[in-house]
């Protein structure tokens, strides 16, 4: 039990900080730098996509697991995900629309942005790579998660004081976005020695 | 002979403008993520480059081959299911025959399917155009995006390992922190910077490549 606890702890630190999916694995650097222009809608952007990261984690270890594999269908895995995650997204677009309508104009907007998008694919792909247990599947997804949403934080904010900043016109947009990234990267690469196996 | 021919005209421009005009990573800056991942070394950037001009191609055939069937309300779905089939197509084929470079680049090849540039040519191109046009256009976005990976890798290589496809260049290891991911998004920003740098000094323009964001 207590290793299992470790291992989850692992994976969960892992995919936060070490493979980090902005500055280490780059993944999501569409939106990642397309939302990064105000706090606000990077704090909105990243609780949606942890919850949707999660659930589609969830759900497409379900489907892999106990259809796919003893089907021998694993070939499949890239259609049939894409398909679960467009689904899942679709669904509770509408569902949200209709429950919770305060909800879904604070944070329902950005699913729009979500449903093809490689950074929630990644998930269960790694996933059914590594061969995950469920449980793991599921931290993987919650620590991706508020990886990304640190990075878009602090990406948010650094990207509020530089629009007042006198920028070299060619370096303006996104390429001084990208120097900044791989600054803020190498910080990130501090983390690599915290776990050592 | 060209300039009699309409035809051979329409398809050089489209193939250019997808290209220059449109490169999907330099201007629009969209599809970004392999970019940086794949482009520690020009093998892996050409490899990559190689599986987005089939997949690109081979998308925009076949929405242009079933366009007329496809209802407009679920072309969406449709689009998914096409472009998902072809990039399992590259990936299987990937595996098998390039395993070294597969094992590295493997989540990045199936993760083209999530790529915004095929996504959009289908949408806005294939699904209006005929086979052949079609065709040209997924050349040229397709050899666009394989032209900014070589590029990058290039120079992230050669300043890295010092090294050019595997073979010895410099003799040296000048710029370590080129192969780590600092090295990709700065080696980026200052290619992007040093296009739209072009695009100002010598046509005038406003250097806004990359400003739209996605």
């Amino acid at each position: 039990m207590e290793k299992e606890l470790t291992k989850l702890f692992e994976i969960f630190i892992a995919s936060a900080l070490i493979n980090n999916f902005v500055f280490t694995r780059f993944l999501g650097l569409c939106i990642f730098f397309g939302v990064t222009k105000k706090v606000e809608t990077a704090v909105g952007m990243s609780i949606t996509f942890t919850a949707v990261m999660m659930i589609s984690a969830a759900l497409s270890w379900v489907i892999f697991n106990l259809v796919m594999v003893p089907l021998d269908l694993t070939f499949l895995k890239i259609v049939v995900f894409i398909g679960v995650i467009a689904a899942f997204v679709q669904s509770s677009d509408t569902i949200m629309r209709k429950v919770s309508p305060g909800l879904y104009y604070k944070l329902g907007v950005y699913l729009a942005l979500i449903s093809t998008n490689c950074i929630i694919l990644a998930v269960p792909l790694i996933n059914a790579g590594e061969h995950y247990t469920f449980l793991e599947g599921i931290t993987l997804g919650l620590g991706s998660g508020l990886g990304f949403a640190l990075a878009l934080v602090i990406m948010a904010s650094i990207r509020e004081k530089i629009e007042i900043a006198d920028v070299p016109m060619p370096f303006r947009g996104l390429p001084i976005a990208f120097v900044t990234t791989g600054l803020i990267a190498l910080a990130f690469t501090g983390f690599a020695g915290i776990i050592t196996s | 002979m060209e300039a009699t021919n309409p035809q051979k005209i329409d398809y050089w421009k489209v193939t250019l403008s997808g290209i220059f005009k449109e490169n999907a990573i330099f201007r629009l800056a969209i599809s970004l993520c392999p970019a940086i991942a794949v482009t520690t070394g020009l093998r892996t950037g050409v490899l990559m480059g190689v599986a987005v001009v089939f997949v690109n191609v081979m998308v925009n055939i076949t929405v242009s081959a079933i366009r007329a069937f496809i209802h407009p309300r679920i072309r969406m779905p449709i689009f998914m299911l096409i472009i998902s089939g072809w990039v399992t197509v590259a990936d299987l084929s990937m595996a098998a025959f390039a395993r070294e470079a597969y094992k590295q680049m493997g989540l990045y090849i199936q993760l083209i399917v999530a790529f915004a540039s095929i996504f959009t040519r289908a949408e806005i191109f294939a699904s209006k155009n005929k086979i052949m046009p079609s065709f040209f256009d997924g050349i040229g976005m397709g050899v666009g995006f394989m032209f900014a990976l070589i590029v990058i890798s290039f120079f992230r290589e050669l300043l890295g390992k010092g090294t050019l496809w595997g073979v010895s260049i410099i003799g040296a290891k000048p710029l370590l922190i080129m192969l780590l991911p600092t090295g990709g998004f700065i080696a980026t920003g200052l290619l992007m910077a040093f296009f739209n740098w072009i695009d100002i000094r010598f046509y005038g323009g406003k250097g806004a490549g990359g400003a739209s964001g996605h």
